[in-house]
């Protein structure tokens, strides 16, 4: 109790934001990204298209329609959320993790008139940024097979960016607790492998284990893929506003809470 | 220097005002309430072994660690609740390195410069202005990786020149670096002074402080010892020189003896001991003869001028003594 209360100090108070500043963090992040996206491209964008194959061509051979779809239907669409979900938590620990600790690069920036709030809320914005990118090169690929259905899916880049900036929070979070490099091993075997698997990607949540069958409910990934799918096969439905509004309740209450954490362990 | 705040400021002739300033950390407290002043345009150093304090005291200066109680006014203000106000005025040169590893040089600086929302024109100016006053011209397509160690400090250096500050805080800005490249750096700290920026500098090289700084406070487990001029402090505390002798300690009390008024303080490290005085000559006589009525021999005797070494390791080599038993501490 007493650790939560020290990590979680001054969660109540009002964050200390220059939007202009937010911006020149997040454009700094920017800059290095157009040095970098060559060597990182790899698992964030080839990673899907090799699931999307082997999955969706391979095994979906073997696989009866769902829902009136043929496999690779039902799954395309969810792997752009899954594959931006994967690029911001990737950007969020290890790229954050090495800004924060080993490159010093949050001391820098708070030694101007940059707040550590301004910091974190830039990462967020970053993190949020790439995923949405990594998420539409992907759509780009998925319309590329002839899967997309729908104009509606250019609305897409909505439920994308509302999911990554909760899974650029998530990850902030663990990230301002993570001792070392190991343990984000931790925080994607625990919890992202799991959703990735469990939160109807790649079969309905309806067919888990009835003990279990509420879980997903509790995962940005779930509600993003509700939207996005029937977006992208054209089957769109009020009940999408219902999955929106979660995720956009997600970010919100907390936000704040990466802002803190980071600010405690750097601040003493 | 831009004319920022002149009106309300020109009466002001102090930069940095700290009274009883405290840190805590946990149950550790690394500052016990200190005071100090740091007049505008002077170089003012920190003093201290490693962990005296010298950088929790910076931290709160430039707004990066809250005070945890006493007063601290940084241009006139309150560093709890102006803290961007005061930090858009100053320079930062921290201990590590810092620098967007994956960028150039040139965009090193112009990156910080967004910081400060120097506008663009602006800051391609002031970058090439830096980038020629660090010498580092050659170098402004390079990307930081690449850099030497004594670039890497000059880049360090120059990115908190970025947006003109009335006052630089260095925090050991030279440590790790060869003597050639602690030379460079110090030449552009002597340029700074003169172009009227304050400098508040924390260091362990004694060289370091008697080179640049004009006043010090010599820091010692959160406290202030000392303070004054570098060559004030070996006046009043060492005087003019220093006779060492290879000599067996024990025996040495023995010359002590002889020494009389003449002999100012003086200290016993292994089988060496330092007499400083003010009339190096006249005490080496003294204790030579000295040293032959007892029939103890040297193995050598020289005579140099104090410094400020010897000053503090007079001041805090004491206040260890006082406290045998744990004389490993003073490196901590």
């Amino acid at each position: 109790m007493k650790v939560l209360k020290g990590l979680l100090k001054g969660a109540a108070s009002r964050p200390d934001l220059s939007r202009p500043l937010v911006l020149k963090v997040f454009q700094r992040n920017l800059l290095v990204f157009r040095k970098t996206w060559r060597s990182n491209i790899m698992f964030n964008f080839v990673e899907p298209v090799l699931y999307l194959w082997a999955l969706g061509f391979g095994l979906g051979m073997y696989v009866t329609r769902i829902n009136g779809l043929s496999y690779i239907e039902f799954l395309a669409p969810a792997l752009i959320a899954s594959s931006a979900m994967f690029s911001t938590t990737y950007e969020m620990t290890y790229g954050s993790f090495t800004r924060m600790g080993f490159q010093k690069t949050f001391h820098g920036m708070v030694a101007t008139p940059v707040s550590m709030d301004d910091v974190v809320m830039g990462e967020i914005l970053y993190g949020t940024f790439k995923g949405v990118l990594y998420g539409m090169v992907f759509f780009a690929v998925v319309a590329l097979f002839g899967l997309v259905k729908s104009p509606w899916a250019l609305l897409v880049p909505i439920p994308l960016a509302l999911m990554v900036a909760g899974f650029s929070i998530l990850s902030m979070i663990w990230t301002s607790i993570a001792p070392n490099y190991d343990s984000f091993g931790y925080f994607f075997t625990l919890l992202i492998s799991p959703m990735f698997l469990f939160s109807g990607v790649f079969f309905p949540v309806e067919n888990l284990p009835p003990g279990i069958g509420f879980l997903p409910w509790f995962t940005p990934l779930y509600h993003a893929v509700e939207v996005i799918r029937p977006l992208v096969l054209g089957q769109v439905s009020w009940s999408m506003l219902y999955d929106l509004g979660w995720l956009a309740a997600f970010g919100a209450l907390t936000v704040r809470l990466p802002m803190v954490m980071v600010k405690n362990r750097l601040i003493q | 220097m831009t004319g920022r705040g002149e009106t309300v400021e020109k009466s002001l002739d102090y930069v940095v005002k700290a009274a009883d300033l405290v840190k805590r950390f946990g149950g550790f407290e690394a500052v016990k309430g200190i005071s100090l002043t740091v007049a505008k345009g002077e170089c003012f150093g920190l003093l201290g072994p490693n962990g005296a304090g010298k950088t929790s005291i910076v931290k709160m200066i430039y707004g990066f660690s809250p005070v945890t109680s006493g007063r601290l006014l940084v241009f006139g203000e309150d560093v709890k609740t102006r803290a961007r106000q005061i930090k858009a005025r100053i320079g930062v040169v921290p201990q590590e390195d810092n620098l967007d590893q994956e960028l150039t040089v040139r965009e090193n600086l112009l990156v910080y410069a967004g910081y400060f929302r120097i506008k663009r024109d602006l800051a391609v100016k002031r970058a090439e202005e830096i980038l020629d006053f660090m010498d580092l011209g050659e170098k402004s397509g390079e990307v930081v990786g690449k850099l030497s160690g004594g670039q890497r400090r000059r880049l360090t250096m120059g990115r908190a020149l970025i947006n003109n500050p009335e006052l630089l805080i260095l925090d050991e800005p030279t440590t790790g670096l060869d003597p050639y490249a602690r030379h460079l750096v110090w030449q552009r700290l002597r340029r700074l002074k003169e172009s009227g920026v304050t400098l508040l500098l924390t260091t362990h090289y004694l060289e370091e402080a008697s080179q640049l700084c004009d006043r010090l406070v010599v820091i010692h487990r959160g406290e202030i010892l000392e303070q004054g001029t570098p060559r004030g402090l070996i006046g009043r505390h060492v005087g003019r020189e220093a006779l060492e002798l290879g000599i067996d300690a024990r025996r040495g009390d023995l010359l002590l003896e002889g020494a009389g008024h003449l002999l100012k303080a003086w200290r016993a490290m292994g089988d060496e001991m330092v007499f400083f005085t003010d009339y190096g000559r006249e005490l080496d006589g003294r204790l030579s003869q000295r040293a032959e009525e007892l029939g103890i021999s040297f193995n050598y005797r020289r005579i140099r001028p104090a410094n400020l070494e010897d000053v503090f390791l007079k001041l805090t080599g004491e206040s260890l003594k006082a406290e045998a038993g744990d004389s490993g501490e003073d490196h901590l």
